[in-house]
């Protein structure tokens, strides 16, 4: 096979890994939607608060050690002890719950029935915190996450295809893992809807708000608990784009880019976030690969958005989105 | 009894359908222009005019552009950084082509080839509304950063890729460059400021402002009476373009003097400007400005608290700078969605019958 072919190859596939990983973040902005009607701009932000959470449990850092030594002046740091990965896990998952309580609680129960475009703004605004209080809580200096996922390039994959035709592809074990987690989290997710009592309420919240609390459902308890599965995923892709970049503040920008993923699979549709997520990571490399040398470069910056917004202008509910109906 | 209409007659049309018709009203905007142009420009100096003035009135304009399009016409743009950015460049190749043009022309200028592009990107909005929009915008975000980055031609093949402001006269009196006296400064934002808050108040009061409102109030509805959603949406985009296009031309040539595209103009200042009419009210001119000085004013306060006075590092303040900012959106949406001009408004209503409750 001629190499420029093969390169494209391997482009493609490396932008099918990427585009796990816009899924994984869209998904959660999928789930906050379909529950509640809220474009949760903050997911990004819950992503990164996830992993310095889990860093911060896991080294033991002393939370808003910052600011008890600008106070009181003292100079302490960590506790000292190391947590193991599973724990801090569970840990951070606890942490994402209470938080998803506290979200519930002190902001959006005040704001129902508000516009679509005000709650969205007041996530804005949730996400501006809860930057601030992350930072705040955890420092703001990038840091090194291992959970203890394999990393570096797939010496097999590597030796397979350079056996085959001549030149090795170059893939990461990390996204191979993130590939696997994602499929795993989406079929417990399926699961988790389909088949237990809390994800059918979930499933009646999403069609229709009035109808499930005239049967019994309390729309409190299930705003709470899909807010915490959205934290949820937000941890888990937390941890692969921080095992895969270091936690830091342009963590928070990859829910930027979680929204031409949305725009293009539709706002309601599990499935539409995957593929959305997939043609946006293929397309961006494709793009970079192919046209990127020619206008300069660094394209994946906007790619994403200029896709999403030619394909609004001929599907605005996306690929999988239910259809848009207004009623006057 | 100390805000009242009582006794205050209107004899004409025009008197009764003046900008200010209430006296009291009246002297107080009569107050504000005496004090801003006769006697802040004596008094100020380098710190007031680049840490609060300037940037409090730059971001004025911004704001009021910003909010003909989300507060009047209900159409949220997450673009406004790049759209300044658009006004910035133009600004800067005006200057550096054309010497000799005095700098208000160019800044006018810049501010209608913005008004161009961003009715350009203006235009899916004829299809899609609400948050599918906002990510539209933000297409236009990262597209004219990139763009601009990456184009040399747009700064003059300068080996940095900054732009910076040569030194520019009118009247002779230096307005650009390093040696600008700060009360030149203030006075050419004020003048641009006072000129955006006049046509914008005039704008809205007409017919141009109706349609745009009767569109964001229900866009479906104000078709079926007659508004054309396709020019009602687009002038929107054409003027809030223009104001923000102004904003950021003097962002760049009288207030920054040397502008990197991605630091000065990214995704932070769309939320900012954004920030800033929603804490400010959106759908008012009055609170574009109380919104601008309050953005503007935070930071340096809280810098002065936690710095200056508790002795607490910059990056400490930086992070509450974000909690607070981000807290008080919330808290305002929660608790009074039309911000803060919706509390002045409130209290001129008190104020009309104080001291009796009703």
């Amino acid at each position: 096979m001629p190499d420029q072919l093969l390169f494209a190859i391997e482009v493609t596939l490396n932008g099918l890994m990427a585009g796990v990983l816009y899924a994984l973040v869209a998904l959660g902005f999928v789930l906050i939607y379909k529950a509640s009607g809220i474009f949760n701009y903050a997911q990004g932000v819950m992503a990164l608060f996830a992993a310095l959470t889990l860093v911060g449990i896991m080294e033991g850092q002393v939370p808003f050690s910052h600011l008890i030594n600008a106070i009181f002046g003292t100079e302490i740091h960590h506790f000292g002890w190391h947590v193991p990965a599973l724990a801090a896990i569970i840990l951070t998952i606890a942490v994402m719950v209470v938080f998803a309580w506290l979200v519930q609680v002190l902001i959006f129960r005040h704001l129902v029935n508000q516009e679509p475009i005000l709650l969205f703004m007041a996530t804005i605004g949730l996400a501006y915190f809860l930057e601030g209080f992350g930072d705040l809580m955890w420092g703001s200096d990038i840091k090194k996450l291992d959970v203890g996922l394999p990393q570096g390039i797939n010496g097999w994959i590597d030796q397979t295809t350079f056996d085959a035709f001549g030149y090795g592809f170059f893939i990461d074990n990390l996204d191979i893992s993130a590939t696997i987690v994602a499929i795993i989290l989406v079929a417990g997710l399926i699961i988790f809807s389909q088949y237990t009592k809390q994800g059918r309420a979930l499933r009646a919240v999403a069609d229709d708000h009035q109808a499930a609390l005239s049967v019994g459902i309390s729309l409190n308890f299930i705003w709470v608990l899909v807010w915490s599965v959205a934290g949820f995923v937000a941890l888990v892709a937390g941890i692969m784009w921080g095992a895969k970049s270091g936690v830091q503040f342009s963590l928070s920008l990859i829910a930027l880019k979680a929204l031409p993923v949305l725009m293009l699979g539709g706002f309601t549709s599990i499935p539409g976030a995957i593929v959305g997520g997939l043609i946006i990571g293929v397309g961006e490399k494709l793009f970079e690969f192919l046209i990127g040398p020619m206008v300069g470069g660094a394209t994946e910056n906007w790619f994403a958005y200029v896709l999403a917004l030619l394909f609004l202008v001929f599907r605005p509910q996306g690929l999988f989105g239910e259809k848009i109906i207004e009623r006057v | 009894m100390f805000y009242r209409e009582a006794g205050d007659f209107s004899t004409t049309y025009a008197e009764d359908s003046q900008t200010f018709p209430i006296k009291f009203d009246r002297y107080r905007y009569y107050l504000v222009l005496v004090v801003a142009f006769g006697i802040i420009p004596f008094l100020i100096n380098d710190y007031w005019a680049n840490a609060v003035f300037v940037p409090f009135l730059i971001y004025a304009i911004a704001a009021i552009g910003l909010n003909i399009l989300t507060g009047y016409c209900g159409q949220v743009s997450l673009g406004t950084g790049a759209f300044m950015a658009v006004g910035a460049y133009a600004c800067y190749k005006l200057m550096t082509g054309f010497p000799d043009i005095p700098i208000a022309i160019h800044i006018l200028i810049s501010g209608g080839i913005t008004a161009a592009v961003v009715t350009l990107f203006g235009l899916p909005s004829l299809r899609i509304k609400g948050f599918y929009l906002a990510v539209a915008t933000l297409a236009a975000q990262f597209f004219l950063v990139w763009l601009f980055n990456k184009v040399p031609w747009f700064y003059n093949y300068s080996a940095s890729g900054q732009i910076s402001a040569p030194e520019r006269s009118m009247f002779g009196i230096i307005f650009t460059g390093p040696n600008t006296e700060a009360w030149a400064k203030y006075l050419i934002c004020l003048v641009f400021v006072t000129f955006a808050a006049i046509v914008a108040r005039n704008l809205t009061r007409g017919s141009v402002g109706r349609s745009w409102m009767a569109i964001r109030d229900m866009d479906i509805a104000a078709e079926i009476i007659g508004v054309n959603p396709l020019k009602a949406k687009l002038t929107a985009f054409a003027v809030s373009g223009f104001f923000v296009g102004i904003a950021g031309a003097l962002f760049f040539s009288v207030y920054l003097g040397a502008a990197e595209v991605g630091e000065s103009f990214g995704i932070d200042k769309s939320f900012l400007v954004l920030f800033m009419i929603i804490i400010g009210g959106l759908g008012s001119i009055f609170g574009s400005f109380a919104g601008a000085a309050f953005m503007v004013l935070l930071p340096v306060f809280l810098k002065n608290v936690f710095v200056g006075w508790l002795g607490w590092p910059t990056d400490l303040a930086a992070h509450l700078q974000f909690i607070v900012s981000g807290g008080l959106i919330v808290v305002f949406l929660i608790m009074e969605p039309h911000g803060l001009a919706q509390l002045w408004r409130l209290a001129k209503e008190k104020l009309r019958i104080w001291p009796f409750p009703h």
